[in-house]
């Protein structure tokens, strides 16, 4: 089995259910070991990708290239591909060991080698002492490094990996996250793994792709993303910028880089005049939320020093800006 | 085993419990439902068990340690009915005595059955659970399987008759189609027309317990079998069979048990020319002999008890439960 990490390239990838259209020609190309997130709202057809990536999903219309074969019509185990569900599908009935060595099984590998290679790849992912458990009797992050070494141990050229981390708490997810991008830099092959939170994408991703009602918005490295969103959609679901429209034209804000000006007297007309709705203390930062006078809402995050120094409540007059070179224009 | 386990953490949990009670001078709540009405909601299905069940039972197996003759039944503990119900089965002779006969043949028909009714059972279960997709569709099949229900046991099987008799149906078309000459005599009131009849009645206890244990499979672990490259057939023997055996057992547990005490199916389908235990029970009470009649029950009883515990030994059943 090959084991050397390959190009993947969908080519007007589409997945049609009836009349509604999951997934419309989506066209993207993955270079090998690259750490990959579908990022989207629910129902965005991220899963569908990915789906018909792996071979669960029967492609509608278009190729799905892995290294040189089209593989459209291969199933899983064929394409070079590995998944490792939402909630990680351990087979209930076997031990950690025989899970990790399913596939092994299926191939027809004899008992000894194949226990012993399961063996290896749980010690890969720390969990060597477990062998004999059964799923129901370990962790959530467990089970979790389970699934993952029983989807490594075909050494796939692409692992799939659909909301991973959704079934965990938060701190275990934070720590989990770290774990899955060192596992994609030691094995050197490609992670493509569907999340709907922009903060796990920008964390892990070396390349983001966002999606939205089966269509790919934008792609590019999480600072590309982030700084330079570019539609309204993009910048609205990456969260910390304001979309505000000026003289026809939409631009992207961060959050960060709006400046209160200080309070002023209501005679003042400015189209920069704001009236603060909610301020809400996060700690390190302070968000205060205002309502422009021609309706727009806004938001800035101020560094809770910089709000002491003039600090606003509920009901305040302010006056807001930004430097020109901190807005950004977006194409829609 | 559970039992053992916990009883030593309760042992010491329990004074614990009385001190701090005992501290705060009174008993505390644990609930807002007094605690006879749990009792008397279990009272009802409690007492018909009793009554019914476990009297009778009791009843049965003294009965089976009486005296009786020709005329009259005398409490007493005799084993004689023991031995009668085992006469000449341990004396060595080559030909099988009547009781061991009996039970031979009823086990034929009880393997026979189990393995058609588990076949075909399995499959229906596994079409309505696998490849029907939406649960309205579902619940319309099922309740189509359960159809026959709606017609009493005896009626289901007289319908028979006009299908498989010397001049049925079957026969008739098959004479005519000029495929045989003279109408097939093992149709009817035979050892197949008595496996047919069985298959008939109980494949339903298979396909529910199954069917329950299939739903309740993730299809997600099919989807990872797949994803490992197994075949339809090794997601089938690997992740599907392993992963509803406790609902093989259920079934398995019904239909083993209702053929081992079956004899109206067996009496009607077999035209009364097939021994069964039941048969000869019922054969004793008309005649009368209560305490033999009791003791066949008795020995009946531990066979099928016998049966269902060989076979929670392969499945532990708690477990998967």
């Amino acid at each position: 089995m090959q084991s050397l990490a390959a190009d993947l390239e969908l080519a007007a990838v589409t997945k049609a259910y009836g009349d509604t259209t999951a997934v419309d020609r989506v066209s993207l190309k993955i270079p090998a070991g690259t750490y990959c997130c579908l990022l989207g709202p629910s129902g965005c057809g991220k899963s569908s990708t990915l789906r018909m990536i792996a071979g669960h999903e029967f492609i509608s219309d278009g190729d799905v290239m892995i290294g040189n074969t089209i593989v459209n019509d291969l199933p899983p185990a064929k394409r070079g591909t590995a998944m490792m569900f939402q909630n990680y599908a351990l087979f209930p009935h076997l031990s950690v060991r025989e899970n990790v060595a399913f596939s092994l099984k299926m191939a027809g590998t004899p008992k000894a080698e194949r226990l012993s290679r399961a063996e290896e790849m749980l010690s890969l992912v720390d969990m060597g002492r477990y062998g004999d458990r059964l799923p129901a009797q370990l962790s959530g992050g467990q089970q979790q490094r389970v699934a993952l070494a029983r989807a490594l141990v075909t050494n796939p050229t692409v692992l799939l990996l659909d909301e991973p981390l959704s079934a965990l708490d938060p701190f275990l997810r934070i720590r989990m996250r770290a774990e899955l991008k060192r596992y994609q830099r030691d094995f050197g092959i490609s992670f493509i793994h569907v999340t709907h939170s922009q903060e796990e994408a920008m964390a892990l991703a070396d390349m983001v792709v966002v999606m939205n009602d089966g269509r790919i918005e934008q792609v590019g490295s999480p600072r590309e993303i982030f700084n330079q969103p570019k539609t309204r959609f993009v910048a609205q679901f990456m969260g910390g910028h304001n979309v505000v429209s000026d003289a026809g034209r939409a631009y992207a804000v961060r959050a960060d880089k709006v400046r209160l000006l200080g309070t002023v007297s209501s005679d003042e007309t400015s189209s920069q005049r704001a009236t603060v709705t909610d301020v809400e203390y996060q700690g390190m930062t302070v968000h205060v939320a205002m309502r422009r006078s021609d309706g727009t809402d806004l938001l800035a995050t101020l560094a809770e020093h910089e709000f002491d120094r003039a600090p606003v409540s509920v009901g305040d007059e302010v006056q807001v800006g930004w430097h020109a070179s901190d807005r950004h224009e977006l194409a829609a | 085993m559970t039992k053992t386990l916990e009883a030593p953490a309760d042992a010491g949990a329990a004074p614990q419990d009385k001190r701090r009670d005992a501290a705060a001078g009174r008993v505390r709540r644990t609930s807002w439902t007094p605690r006879w009405v749990a009792y008397a909601q279990a009272a009802p299905m409690a007492l018909v068990f009793l009554l019914f069940f476990v009297l009778p039972l009791v009843a049965t197996f003294i009965v089976s340690f009486w005296n009786y003759t020709e005329y009259s039944i005398e409490p007493a503990f005799v084993t004689t009915n023991y031995t009668d119900v085992f006469y000449g089965c341990f004396s060595g002779g080559s030909a099988l005595c009547t009781t061991f006969a009996t039970y031979l043949s009823t086990l034929k028909f009880v393997a026979i059955v189990w393995a058609a009714t588990l076949g075909i059972g399995f499959t229906v279960a596994y079409f309505l659970a696998f490849h029907v997709r939406t649960l309205p569709m579902q619940i319309t099949l099922f309740m189509i399987c359960t159809i026959p229900f709606w017609t009493s046991n005896v009626i289901r099987m007289i319908s028979w008759i006009p299908l498989l008799g010397r001049n049925g149906l079957v026969n008739e078309t098959l004479v005519s189609a000029g495929l045989i000459d003279t109408p097939i005599e093992w149709l009817l009131y035979s050892d197949f027309a008595v496996a047919l009849a069985l298959i008939h009645l109980y494949t339903l206890f298979m396909v529910v317990p199954i069917f329950n244990s299939m739903m309740r499979i993730d299809r997600s672990l099919i989807e990872a079998a797949y994803d490992g490259g197994a075949s339809g057939f090794q997601t089938l023997t690997n992740v599907i069979i392993p992963l509803v055996k406790p609902g093989i057992l259920i079934g398995s547990i019904f239909v083993v048990t209702i053929v081992t005490g079956d004899y109206l199916t067996i009496g009607i389908m077999g035209g009364q020319q097939i021994a069964s235990v039941g048969k000869v029970i019922q054969t004793q009470i008309n005649f009368l002999q209560f305490p033999i009649a009791a003791a066949n029950a008795i020995v009946l009883l531990a066979v099928v008890l016998l049966t269902i515990w060989g076979m929670l030994r392969l499945v532990d059943i708690r477990k998967e439960l």
